[in-house]
């Protein structure tokens, strides 16, 4: 077996010094009933070769974003990476090393996380920022259960704009913690009352943007009426990129702010791993989840890093932690950092400022199809169309004519009457043939 | 001795104290600021076209000022992390024993299998007719998973381990709802010993945590287990082998109290890699556990992450798997996305699970088969207790001769009157070119030294491991305490203080005001 370096001799030769004659005895504290001294009936060994051909028949069998005319976003979205990204995390120092529990012999990704925590804390504007979270949903399900310590409420209200998948990460976490929810019907417009809603009982408010149908929120009425209230306000975007263009968060007057960054640095992956952003203010970071590095010095004085603030985390105060997290995103972090590294604030305007472009072209040509409405009346690079008919049966349409046109929002919200809703995504990939071809589909999927 | 050309050829002048470079590199360690210190907030080192000119549709919230962040040229971007990279402990570069944590070789075929564009660059929600491969895939390791757990069901979108507990201690208070108990089952059980995890998991989800001492031979007794059930009990969590290295003995008995008493039993499958194509923990009464696919699969830990942690649950709990799972129609493979109509107790996270964790384990799985899974199970088992056995007579065991599992379990007393702690051993093992073991965890064993090698270590690499142990055991037994107690003295940083990191946190790099730069003339 090529990974195990041990010998017939070798394994004989340990045994004697261990003291055993056969390998069994040193099972022998498992139960005997439970104890299988054969291999399981599966499939035996197989040499790198034919590894390699069983799973090239298994991705063969998908459809690559890369092959086609993609516009699928809802979440997760297709933008090209810098080459260097994919080589520098492969290197062998970053890939098969453990969390830097060891800080002298793990400055290399402890510099890394701090860069990266600046990084996610200035694009958010927010002052400060943890290590990374599993992803945007589980990163929002823990914002709400921070927001119930700093308010020391337990009950949050939830925007309509909010990712469906996400509620529903959040509603589980919230149900099995006993917590309160209050969830806000779908609300393609982006027209919803949240300020309306708000009332000294609730602890924090959950809203996303650009939201989940596309539409670019102002928070700074929200968070002018959160504050008076005491109601923290929880901005969360699943579009990282948008940042590039659109007002901080921070600015607006978030007070906790997470975000999915999967869209700088790091692979579609049919959905993970990704790389949960969190961040907040200075004076509720010793309530924050997840890991964060600090700066220090060594005993030569020099500069250097470590992980911090470990009491609010499992290992130290097990029950009493703020979170039950331990590994987190780390080699997505560093595919992040190094992406942003080489952008940039010019290159992520920039690379911003195509996304919306092309976006609004796709944007005013399906405007001029008739029966197709836009929804949206800000958008960033998706947005949300009304088709007649179903979208579900459209979308299958259009990839049988070769190109994948969008979430229908029936397959995020099936039964909320939304079922004539495509949320569609067009990211610096999509060339205007792309968008040509994505005309031609919809248009031949509604005759059909 | 000059050579033809004058060159001197000799080894130069010795010197007795080597003096301080002026930079602070030492040859090929080289000291790297932060990528903010270039402060080229108008460069970028991506070429971007130039839109067409368009009309914008922001809706008046276009971003106002500096981001503050800087761009990097590629060759600096390459020189910038490859430099930080050197300053990184790796299993590629080093035994790395880690207990319970488990680091062992990560084949790059995984790597390259889970680069293939149809696994990376596939959409969670693009048209399920245009991703049937994706699905197989997670069926084929769904049934590898079920089958070498011998449990009846699995959730494959928990995150990590930690994600795992959750989804699994989630079932098991979905099970109890439904049976009416909720109000009533609000204890959970967990040994001293268990990862802090489990305490922090059962906490979140409103149970209070009752503890379970362990026997003086670091196992968890059934009289114990049954002095701490009642009708207030929701399950127990037990890490099995636990965090001692040891399989728990009287697990089955344990298992039918718990069950007996109306109870779960929570296995923390964090040490599964100890036991994979040996024992079955279904076969044991578990009904819910993790398999961390970052340890036992050998996906690598990317310096702290990503995990995957699936959960297989027993019969007892299956109706209760969260969303999304995976349906069989005839042919096709579809998934199903929302719990409505169902006893599904919700949703783990957004999407279906870390596709590229399960693309890297099952490509690792393949390649062993049945056979490998159990040999490297078992090379794992032999190594640690090869450890074992040549440390014995300078550490000192917690628990005697006892065979133990994939990890070998020291404590401090050996130490004691040296001046000398685990925490100075393990720095001056850095000095040596090791990563520590695992240090004051299980929290059970004062100093714990708790050494995994793995099945990854040729015999080699496990007595030149021993030697270094035995050597720096002569020296701390000897009275050299100077070695351990400045250490590490090679290491690209000396120890760091983590006093001062937490007192005042300087959790972000910050624009030197300029009066620091150039401090006001006098």
């Amino acid at each position: 077996m090529r990974y195990l370096p041990l010998s017939a001799e070798d394994r004989e030769l340990m045994l004697a010094i261990i003291g055993v004659e056969k390998i069994d005895e040193l099972f022998a504290d498992a139960p005997e009933a439970a104890l299988l001294t054969t291999p399981l009936d599966l499939p035996r060994r197989k040499t790198e070769l034919q590894v390699e051909r069983h799973m090239n028949a298994l991705a063969a069998k998908n459809v690559a974003a890369g092959a086609v005319p993609f516009f699928v976003g809802a979440g997760a979205y297709k933008h090209h990476v810098p080459a260097s990204v994919d080589h520098l995390i492969q290197r062998s120092e970053f890939l098969t090393s453990y969390t830097p529990y060891q800080p002298e012999i793990s400055q290399g990704t402890l510099q890394v996380l701090f860069e990266f925590q600046t990084q996610v804390a200035m694009l958010s504007g927010m002052e400060v920022a943890n290590a990374s979270m599993y992803d945007g949903s589980t990163g929002t399900a823990e914002a709400i259960l921070m927001a119930h310590r700093v308010a020391k409420r337990r009950k949050a209200l939830i925007s309509g704009g909010l990712h469906p998948h996400y509620v529903e990460t959040a509603r589980t976490l919230s149900d099995m913690a006993e917590d309160e929810m209050i969830v806000l019907p779908p609300d393609p417009l982006g027209q919803e009352d949240l300020i309306g809603a708000l009332d000294d009982s609730l602890s924090c408010v959950v809203v996303q943007t650009p939201d989940v149908f596309g539409n670019l929120r102002d928070l700074r009425p929200l968070a002018q009426a959160c504050k008076s209230k005491g109601v923290l306000l929880i901005a969360v975007t699943t579009e990282i990129l948008s940042l590039g263009l659109i007002e901080s968060p921070g600015a607006m007057g978030a007070d906790i702010f997470v975000a999915e960054g999967q869209s700088i640095g790091n692979g579609l992956n049919f959905g993970g791993p990704y790389l949960g952003l969190f961040a907040t203010r200075e004076k509720f970071v010793r309530q924050m989840p997840g890991r964060l590095c600090g700066k220090t010095q060594d005993a030569d004085g020099v500069r250097g890093y470590v992980l911090t603030l470990s009491t609010r985390e499992q290992h130290i105060r097990r029950e009493k932690a703020t979170s039950n997290i331990c590994t987190n995103s780390g080699l997505c972090a560093l595919a992040f950092s190094i992406h942003l590294s080489l952008l940039g604030q010019t290159g992520l305007t920039q690379l911003a400022r195509v996304n919306h472009a092309h976006a609004v072209a796709l944007a005013e040509a399906v405007e001029k199809i008739p029966g197709v409405h836009l929804l949206n009346a800000s958008f960033f690079n998706e947005f949300t169309l009304r088709v007649p008919g179903d979208a579900a049966a459209l979308v299958e349409a259009m990839a049988a004519m070769g190109v994948l046109g969008g979430v229908p929002v029936s397959r995020l919200l099936p039964g909320a009457g939304l079922d004539d809703l495509l949320i569609v995504a067009n990211t610096e990939v999509n060339t205007d043939e792309d968008r040509a071809a994505f005309l031609t589909a919809l248009a031949g999927g509604l005759r059909a | 001795m000059m050579n033809i050309e004058g060159r001197p050829t000799g080894i130069g002048e010795i010197v007795a104290a080597p003096p301080k470079t002026f930079t602070g590199n030492r040859a090929l360690d080289v000291e790297e600021g932060v990528i903010f210190d270039s402060g080229r907030l108008d460069f970028t080192g991506v070429d971007i076209d130039e839109p067409a000119p368009f009309k914008s549709r922001l809706g008046g919230l276009e971003r106002q000022g500096e981001i503050g962040l800087p761009g990097l040229s590629e060759p600096e971007t390459m020189r910038h992390y490859v430099r930080l990279s050197q300053k990184n402990y790796a299993i590629d570069s080093g035994l790395y024993p880690l207990g319970s944590c488990t680091m062992k070789h990560n084949p790059r075929l995984n790597e390259k299998m889970a680069r293939l564009p149809g696994f990376g660059d596939i959409h969670p929600l693009q048209p399920i007719s245009t991703v049937q491969g994706a699905l197989e895939l997670m069926e084929q390791l769904a049934d590898w998973l079920m089958k070498l757990s011998g449990m009846e069901a699995i959730a494959l979108s928990p995150k990590a381990g930690a994600h795992g507990e959750m989804c699994g201690m989630m079932a098991i208070k979905a099970a109890i709802a439904a049976r009416g108990e909720g109000a009533t089952r609000k204890v959970v059980l967990a040994p001293e010993s268990a990862h802090g995890t489990n305490p922090a998991t059962a906490a979140a989800l409103g149970f209070t945590v009752r503890p379970v001492p362990a026997g003086p031979d670091g196992l968890v007794h059934p009289d114990a287990v049954a002095a701490a059930l009642g009708p207030d009990v929701a399950a127990i969590m037990l890490t099995n082998p636990n965090t001692c290295g040891l399989f728990e003995r009287d697990i089955v008995e344990i298992a039918r109290l718990v069950h007996e008493a109306g109870a779960y039993f929570y296995c923390d499958g964090a040490n599964f890699n100890a036991i994979v194509g040996k024992v079955q923990p279904g076969a044991l009464g578990v009904d819910a556990m993790h398999i961390n696919l970052h340890k036992t699969f050998s996906t690598p830990h990317g310096g702290g992450g990503p995990g995957s942690g699936p959960v297989v649950l027993s019969g007892r709990l299956a109706a209760f798997a969260p969303v999304p799972f995976l349906r069989r129609e005839g042919g096709k493979l579809t998934l199903v996305e929302h719990a409505d109509g169902s006893q599904a107790f919700g949703r783990m996270t957004a999407f279906h699970g870390q596709m590229g964790m399960f693309v890297r384990a099952l490509t690792y799985i393949l390649s062993h088969g049945s056979d490998g899974l159990a040999k490297a199970s078992e090379d794992a088992v032999m190594a640690a207790n090869y450890i074992r056995v040549k440390l014995k007579d300078l550490f000192s065991a917690p628990f005697g001769d006892r065979i133990c599992m994939h990890e070998a379990l020291f404590d401090d007393s050996w130490l004691k009157d040296t001046g000398i702690t685990t925490l100075d051993f393990a720095k001056a093992m850095i000095d040596e070119g090791y990563h520590p073991m695992t240090m004051y965890f299980p929290l059970v064993v004062h100093g714990a030294m708790l050494i995994e090698p793995t099945e990854s270590e040729s015999l080699i690499s496990l007595e030149m491991f021993l030697m270094v142990m035995r050597h720096l055991a002569i020296k701390a037994l000897e009275g050299d305490k100077e070695r351990f107690l400045g250490a590490p003295y090679y290491a690209p940083r000396r120890r760091l203080d983590e006093t001062t990191a937490a007192r005042k946190p300087v959790l972000r790099w910050k624009p030197t005001p300029p009066a620091e730069i150039y401090p006001p003339a006098k």
